[in-house]
């Protein structure tokens, strides 16, 4: 029974605590790649960078609160400093829309000409990004770092194997179930998330039913920096902040975004933890899991991994192979072209 | 003059004109209903009726008021209500949704125009919460009406409103276009079911290569030895 | 009409003289060591510009994973040239070989049954699971124990299997036939869906083609870097002790040292100078032949062209799979250029989506505007750090010396040429979407 409990809590502590915070990250990444998509109809490169965008204006804000003395230990200082990044996110977005997205928007290019011009998009903020930040690891959580630490779970329990769970995963779980709870609430009860979705389900319907375009895209796009600062921020607190991973973050959240269906915003949630899920459970190492479980002369000798930790990103590639050539829709049907 | 009129319309794409000076009109509480040979021009006529197809002669009086250089969705504040042919509906939201997205100009309460709809087509009622792409063929095609008069329009265009319908389904939607028409809106439709069509209209115009052919009331045309012959299949 | 070619071709000529009076002012006023050195990587950059462009220019496919066809290249470049490790093949090279053999045979299963048993439903994908997985968890045990023993063979100098042995030369045609390969398995994928899963699936291939490198150290070494791949071209070491060269530089009164750097440099050149301009004709072949403009009628009208019986899939998976093989083929020549083989230096942004500059500010659809973009973008990323570090002086001049905030902008400085990137490619999608030298359109 012991072993039982023991193999439950080590499980706990190594897929169940981390991947829930990590799906909640991608979730809120590939909502904002989805909502673009339904919007307004292309794979946006650049999300990546507009995450990593919000997380350095997150950062700065920390520097600035640190060094003026202003902080809410035990939580990190990060949480004041995330709407200052939202805005500054949402101001950028509604720039780009001005002057680099609308004129193609009124020219209905195709998609893939899109495709290229997010590339641009991407150069430019990575550049930009780095220019101001630098490109070397930065840590800006402070406050508190564990809720519970694995020794003090370990004392209280009884049990060998320690669960700990950390401020910064709670607080990306906490957060990510108020945005995403707020944006669908948005999207399903008020007039503007209606007139967001009627234009994405049917353009010309939306405007033969006097939907102004113009408007749509615009509070999409603030929707959509208020993801990207929030996933970028969560990631980077729970991880540390690295401008290039950002870039490499593309790849899992446009996963998560195909698997659960491109363009529906329920799927991009689910297909968030899908993700993170599977690559958390095809990446452990279930030696000690099985050594628990099974009689002792059973126990294996290996580390029972079926990928080491190196390929997680392979995994989300894998996943979105097999949902191409299973079911290219995605689990909740999206839009195909 | 009549409530609602197109006189003299020239319109095309590019360089080929598909109306040549064609009139339609049509009055408050009647149905005018438009047939004509495949290629005579009758969507490119709703288009330009409603403003989806510039003009290059001609002009659309509504009220007696010229209303020729108003864009489609300045047309629906107006008061014009427009069922396009397909796509009419917005598949992935509910019923109740797609009504309330027909009247998103409407800036006051929309509930007793909803419950008025609902008289209208009961079945929508029960299926107020489900998704319009998972409904019939002619369920759909009720939402795309009732999605139109939410906006309490004055006339309603409709684009082949039985496309691809039972001829069972086409009498019950025939049916609700007269009990529209009764509340004192004037209808314009195109048909393909010619026949079925001209015996509820009051006014029938028949389109030929963008001309009005022939133009009559509905029975007349019906009974026109010559219609029958070319255009209803004898 | 005629006038209107002319015309074009006049000012392709002008811009490429534009190009190389660039290159010779760099020559003169910089040196001649540095010029040569940015002329072989234009070159490199103009083939790998060319593949991008049959893409894209011709067919309208949207490859965000040139990094990783270039990486393939440059990895066939240091297992065909390095010498085989004899050590490392004993502890292991049995158990890998097995392991392989098991992954292939698994892939052959997987595909009979995923493509003969269609009409199972649900059942098919559930046997494909168990057989892949218990495939993979098979091979594993050949493949784990002679991996470890590999990577223990001297692990300083070696922990890896080597390579063939071979001339370095041969790389560039396995090069490219090791990056068509992998096109041709991504392709068989992914051509046919939606526009953007190809360049979704293309970038996550490219990901994991260099995670793979990194860290496989029996087969790569990982990030411990394979140096000294064997070259093409004479030594300079070998040059400066060999008579008819001293002799030579002597005779015109040349600095030896420099001299025999320039001349491997020029050997180079004239290489890649010949693969670049071989490449180009057979380019200008294929899109002036029938095959050609199919192409560019399925580009242009999709649905048109398989109305007329056009078969688009499989036209559009010709043409991904020979795009990235000229991909490949410049990846080897890269890495045989840079005398080593070092997965970490692999980034996106300059890897695939500097090619990607390249081609749209050279001109989609123009061979000639692929090449001319591949020299003049790859020219300002090297100057742009020129103009980087100026901006930046500029801008900081306001602020003391040795502060911080500016000790930081002058570090960062280099990032800004990413930004000048984006900003050009940004400017010419709007303003010049057709790039430099754009398609020619007889017809229109």
């Amino acid at each position: 029974m012991i072993d039982v409990a023991n193999a439950i809590t080590l499980l706990a502590n190594y897929i169940i605590v981390p991947s829930l915070a990590y799906g909640s990250q991608l979730a809120l990444g590939a909502l904002g790649i989805t909502l673009v998509y339904a919007v307004l109809r292309f794979s946006n490169f650049a999300h990546g960078e507009m995450m990593s965008f919000g997380t350095m204006i997150a950062i700065l804000m920390v520097w600035l609160f640190q060094s003026i003395g202003i902080s809410i230990a035990p939580l990190p200082t990060a949480l004041i400093a995330l709407p200052f990044s939202i805005i500054t996110t949402i101001f950028l977005l509604l720039i780009l829309d001005k002057f680099v997205f609308r004129y193609y928007q009124s020219q209905r290019v195709q998609p893939v000409t899109f495709m290229i011009v997010s590339v641009g998009v991407m150069f430019f903020l990575a550049g930009f990004i780095r220019f101001i930040i630098g490109t070397s690891k930065k840590n800006f959580a402070d406050g508190e770092r564990f809720i519970i630490k694995a020794s003090e779970f370990k004392q209280m329990t009884g049990l060998a194997e320690g669960l700990s769970i950390r401020t910064t995963q709670a607080i990306t779980v906490i957060a990510t179930l108020i945005l995403v709870t707020a944006i669908f609430w948005f999207l399903n009860k008020t007039r503007m998330g209606k007139s967001m979705r009627a234009f994405s389900d049917n353009e010309d319907l939306a405007l033969l039913s006097g939907i102004k375009p113009e408007r749509v895209i615009i509070v999409t796009w603030m929707l959509v920096g208020a993801l990207a600062a929030v996933a970028g921020t969560l990631y980077g607190l729970d991880k540390g902040y690295k401008p290039f991973v950002y870039l490499q973050l593309v790849l899992p959240i446009f996963a998560a975004a195909i698997v659960g269906g491109v363009g529906n915003p329920i799927g991009a949630v689910i297909g968030g933890y899908v993700i993170a899920f599977s690559e958390a459970f095809i990446t452990f190492a279930y030696k000690r899991f099985l050594t628990y479980l099974l009689p002792d002369e059973w126990a294996p000798d290996g580390l029972v991994q079926l990928l080491s930790t190196e390929y997680k990103f392979a995994v989300s590639f894998v996943l979105l192979v097999i949902v191409l050539l299973v079911r290219p829709t995605g689990l909740f049907r999206g839009k195909t072209l | 003059m009549s409530f609602f009129v197109g006189s003299n319309m020239y319109a095309g794409y590019g360089a080929s004109m598909i109306l040549n000076g064609c009139d339609i009109a049509v009055d408050k509480g009647k149905i005018a209903v438009i047939v004509g040979p495949n290629g005579a021009g009758k969507s490119t006529a709703m288009k330009a009726l409603f403003g989806m197809l510039p003009l290059q002669k001609g002009s659309v009086f509504m009220d007696a008021t010229d209303i020729t250089t108003l864009r489609p969705e300045q047309r629906v504040i107006q008061g014009m209500g427009y069922v396009p042919q397909i796509n009419n509906v917005f598949p992935s939201m509910t019923v109740l949704e797609n009504l309330e997205m027909g009247g998103f100009v409407r800036r006051d309460d929309l509930s007793d125009t909803i419950s008025d709809i609902f008289d209208l087509f009961p079945i929508l009622k029960t299926k107020q919460n489900q998704p319009a792409g998972e409904l019939s063929g002619g369920q759909r095609q009720q939402v795309a009406v009732a999605r139109a008069l939410m906006t309490q329009p004055k006339i309603l265009m409709l684009d082949e409103p039985t496309a691809g319908v039972s001829p069972i389904v086409m009498d019950e939607l025939f049916d609700r276009i007269i009990d529209i028409a009764k509340t004192g809106v004037a209808i314009i439709m195109v048909e393909q079911n010619a026949k079925q069509a001209l015996q509820i209209a009051d006014t029938g115009y028949v389109l030929v290569q963008g001309e009005n052919k022939f133009n009559d009331t509905g029975a007349a045309l019906l009974a026109n030895a010559e219609v029958r012959q070319a255009f209803l299949g004898g | 009409m005629k006038l209107s070619i002319t015309n074009s071709s006049k000012q392709t000529i002008f811009l490429f003289l534009c190009m190389g009076a660039a290159l010779l002012f760099v020559g003169f006023f910089q040196s001649w060591n540095l010029m040569l050195a940015i002329l072989n990587l234009c070159l490199i950059s103009a083939i790998m510009a060319l593949g991008v462009n049959l893409q894209w220019g011709y067919a309208g496919l949207f490859n965000a994973g040139i990094m990783g066809f270039a990486a393939l290249g440059g990895l066939a470049a240091m297992l065909v040239s390095k010498s085989p490790i004899a050590g490392a093949w004993q502890a292991g090279g049995m158990g890998v070989l097995l392991g392989l053999v098991v992954l292939i045979i698994t892939g052959i299963l997987v595909y009979l049954i995923w493509t003969r048993y269609a009409h199972k439903g649900r059942v098919r994908f559930w046997y494909v699971v168990i057989i892949a997985v218990a495939g993979y968890v098979f091979s594993r045990y050949f493949l784990d124990p002679a991996i470890l023993r590999i990577e223990a063979f001297e692990p300083s100098s070696s922990g890896y299997l080597g390579g063939a042995g071979l001339p370095v030369l041969f790389s560039w045609i396995i090069g490219g036939i090791l990056a068509a390969s992998v096109a041709f398995f991504i392709g068989k994928i992914t051509l046919g869906l939606r526009s953007d899963y190809l360049a979704i699936a293309t970038l996550g291939i490219s990901e994991i083609v260099i995670f793979i490198f990194k860290n496989e150290d029996w087969l790569t070494r990982g990030v411990k870097n394979v140096t000294g791949i064997p070259r093409p071209v004479p030594y300079e070491i070998d040059l400066q002790s060999t008579l008819w060269f001293q002799d030579t530089t002597q005779l015109i009164g040349l600095d030896l040292i420099q001299t025999s750097s320039i001349f491997v440099k020029l050997c180079y050149t004239g290489l890649f100078l010949s693969v670049l301009l071989a490449l180009l004709w057979l380019c200008q072949r294929a899109l002036n032949s029938p095959w050609g403009r199919m192409m560019r009628a399925i580009r242009d009208n999709e649905t048109a062209a398989s109305a007329m019986g056009k078969n688009v899939t499989s036209s559009h998976l010709q043409i991904f799979v020979i795009g990235s093989a000229i991909v490949g083929i410049a990846g080897a020549m890269l890495v045989t250029l840079d005398g080593q083989f070092n997965p970490s230096v692999y980034h996106p942004l300059r890897f695939t989506f500097l090619i990607w500059v390249m081609v749209i500010v050279g001109g989609s659809g123009n061979n000639f505007g692929a090449i001319l973009g591949g020299f003049i973008v790859w020219f300002f990323w090297i100057e742009a750090e020129t103009i980087g570090n100026m901006l930046v002086y500029i801008l900081t001049l306001p602020l003391a010396e040795g502060s911080a905030i500016k000790n930081h902008f002058i570090n960062t400085a280099p990032q800004l040429r990413l930004l000048i990137m984006g900003l050009v490619l940004l400017l010419f999608l709007r303003f010049s979407p057709r790039g430099l030298i754009p398609e020619r359109t007889p017809h229109k």
